[in-house]
């Protein structure tokens, strides 16, 4: 098993590559503004780093947010696109799920949540009875309305970092790493369990607005 | 010819997910999935919806593609992608894709120019384009006249809209008489039963001191509408199918007059026509009317290749393969205003070994 992990559902643009026991290889860059530029040649450092070509690849996976719409993007449709090539599965994760399961890595336990940056004032979060049980969400709030609810909690990710006032015990890794998402994916995988399909979770609709009347042109 | 180049190609810059397969010049597979239902209640293209869909459709419709040409994706000379100009998000997914396809078939990556793939395409339909060629564009998101001396790396800005493109305004005008989107398809229709002559609607940008190749859209459409309004508050029945005609003859009339004094003025014997409003009958008509009368022979692809497609983008590849242009590198970027200038978008590397391929290689189609 080679599993090749992306993820680009947060400012963190990662790649990892994992043989069924540990990672081989990995990169994580943070840029919030260009997934589509740094996406692949991180896949290439990684794949060279190991010594391995890709399509000595035999699973893809790909964290499938929630993240910002047009980041995360870049990682689903280069996750497809090389599943079609090569093909190979291609599995999804919740990228929040990447973040629980690296919180448990550093020594978290649980109960705890990971809130990430949803932009427009609010947060991606979910709420973890331990590093691999989801129990909320994955959700989008303002950080102000799930304060009360998520009170005494530790709360992992960039979310806690972006807004101390309602989540003052914010906890590490502050960033996904394709690493940790490769790791929960094997383990998941090794257990026959099932992942996500490899579709976004966007958790908003698209802004969009049916127009009302043409606006008449015609002075009053 | 066997050795012609095999290429497939990504747009994705507004709401028509397209991949296109060609050899050299012939087309092999036409791949499209619109998004264009899912816009008409908005009355336009809204980018998230249409970045959504192309995120939905990419794979298939690439795998649609290669299926309907019938070749393997090993066998392909290069993969070439819409770089830009379009909408950013939209962009990125096939940039995206583009790279990942390049990347995992080990082929040359190649970012181009949406409008001049626009121009290539006619390649697909009527062999290989003279050169120059003079090209008039015209689409829901442009409207440009443009000299081709060599669609791969030259490509010179006559002129442009400088508001509304000739697409969006037939959008408004279909808005006002309450067509629905998009109004180019309807307004052709209705004005074949009505009376070009009927209303004189003014003509943009056609006096003495304005400049002699830009358009301008934005006064007809405010003084269609006001017109329309006039009846409307006069209780009057407005009469759709003059106005439709009145309003068509307009925009054709300046596109062509405009494009025909191009050539003339440029010494270009050839005028290409391309984007979706080329479509439209009654342009066609009376651009093959004026070419003729002028001595210019007029090349318009059919429709389906005029309106967004991957073949476009795939016929500009292949070129860009035949005459050794540099490939682009993994760091290519989508840009939603890429300048028409730039035909293609060369890796950073790639100014070092452009001679060299240039001068030890000769040009396929030469
Ligand atoms: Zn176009």
């Amino acid at each position: 098993m080679l599993l090749l992990a992306v993820d680009t559902a947060t400012p963190a643009v990662t790649v990892a590559l994992h043989d069924g026991t540990s990672v081989v290889a990995e990169s994580g860059q943070v840029d919030a503004r260009r997934h589509g530029e740094l996406l692949l040649p991180a896949v290439d450092r990684v794949l060279a780093e190991a010594g391995v070509k890709l399509d000595a690849v035999t699973d893809m996976v790909v964290g499938v947010g929630p993240g910002p719409y047009t980041g995360l993007r870049v990682g689903l449709v280069t996750a497809a696109t090389f599943g079609s090539a090569l093909s190979v599965p291609v599995h999804g994760l919740c990228t929040l799920d990447g973040l629980a399961y690296a919180a448990g890595r550093a020594g978290l336990e649980g109960p705890f949540a990971v809130a990430t940056d949803a932009r427009r004032k609010e947060v991606y979060w979910a709420r973890y009875d331990d590093p691999r049980t989801r129990v909320t969400g994955p959700a989008v709030d303002r950080p102000a309305d799930i304060a009360a609810q998520l009170a005494g909690l530790p709360v992992v990710g960039a979310g806690a970092v972006l807004y101390p006032e309602a989540f003052p015990d914010a906890r590490e890794p502050e960033h996904v790493s394709a690493g940790a998402l490769a790791a929960l994916a094997a383990e998941r995988l090794a257990a026959g369990a099932e992942l996500l399909p490899p579709q976004p979770l966007y958790l908003r609709r698209p802004d969009a607005q049916v127009p009302k009347n043409y606006k008449v042109v015609t002075p009053k | 010819m066997a050795d012609e180049p095999l290429v497939l190609g990504i747009e994705t810059s507004c709401d028509e997910t397209g991949v296109g397969i060609v050899r050299g010049t012939t087309l092999l597979a036409d791949a499209v999935a619109s998004s264009v239902d899912t816009h008409a209640r908005f009355g336009g293209v809204v980018p998230e919806i249409a970045s959504r869909a192309h995120l939905e459709a990419m794979v298939p419709t690439i795998e649609r593609a290669l299926k309907e040409a019938g070749i393997s994706a090993r066998d392909l000379d290069g993969i070439s992608v819409t770089a830009g100009p379009g909408l950013a998000g939209a962009l990125l997914v096939g940039v995206s894709a583009a790279k990942a396809y390049a990347y995992a078939l080990n082929k040359p990556l190649y970012g181009v120019n949406h409008l001049a793939s626009h121009i290539c395409v006619d390649q697909l339909e009527h062999g290989p384009l003279p050169e120059p060629t003079m090209a008039l564009l015209v689409s829901g998101g442009h409207s440009s006249l443009l000299l081709a001396p060599d669609i791969t790396n030259d490509v010179r800005p006559l002129g442009a809209t400088i508001d509304d493109a000739a697409g969006e305004a037939f959008d408004k005008i279909a808005r006002v008489l309450d067509l629905g989107f998009p109004g180019g398809p309807v307004i052709d229709r209705l004005a074949k039963e009505g009376d070009p002559a009927a209303i004189a609607f003014p003509r943009g940008l056609t006096g003495s001191r304005d400049p002699a190749y830009d358009f301008s859209f934005s006064g007809l459409k405010t003084s269609v509408a006001r017109w329309i309004e006039a009846k409307r508050a006069a209780g009057e029945e407005v009469p759709v199918r003059d106005v439709a005609a009145s309003f068509q003859e307009a925009v054709v009339d300046v596109l062509t007059r405009k494009a025909v004094r191009a050539c003339k003025d440029e010494g270009v014997d050839h005028l290409m026509i391309g984007g979706g409003v080329a479509a439209n009958s009654r342009l066609r008509a009376l651009a093959e009317e004026r070419c003729e009368r002028a001595g210019i022979r007029l090349r318009v692809p059919r429709p389906g290749l005029c309106t967004d497609n991957g073949a476009m983008v795939a016929a500009l590849g292949a070129e860009m393969v035949a005459r050794n242009r540099p490939a682009s590198d993994l760091e290519l970027s989508a840009d939603s205003s890429l300048p028409v200038t730039d035909t293609h978008v060369p890796g950073a590397l790639a100014h070092d070994h452009d001679h060299v391929h240039e001068i030890s290689k000769d040009n396929l189609y030469s």
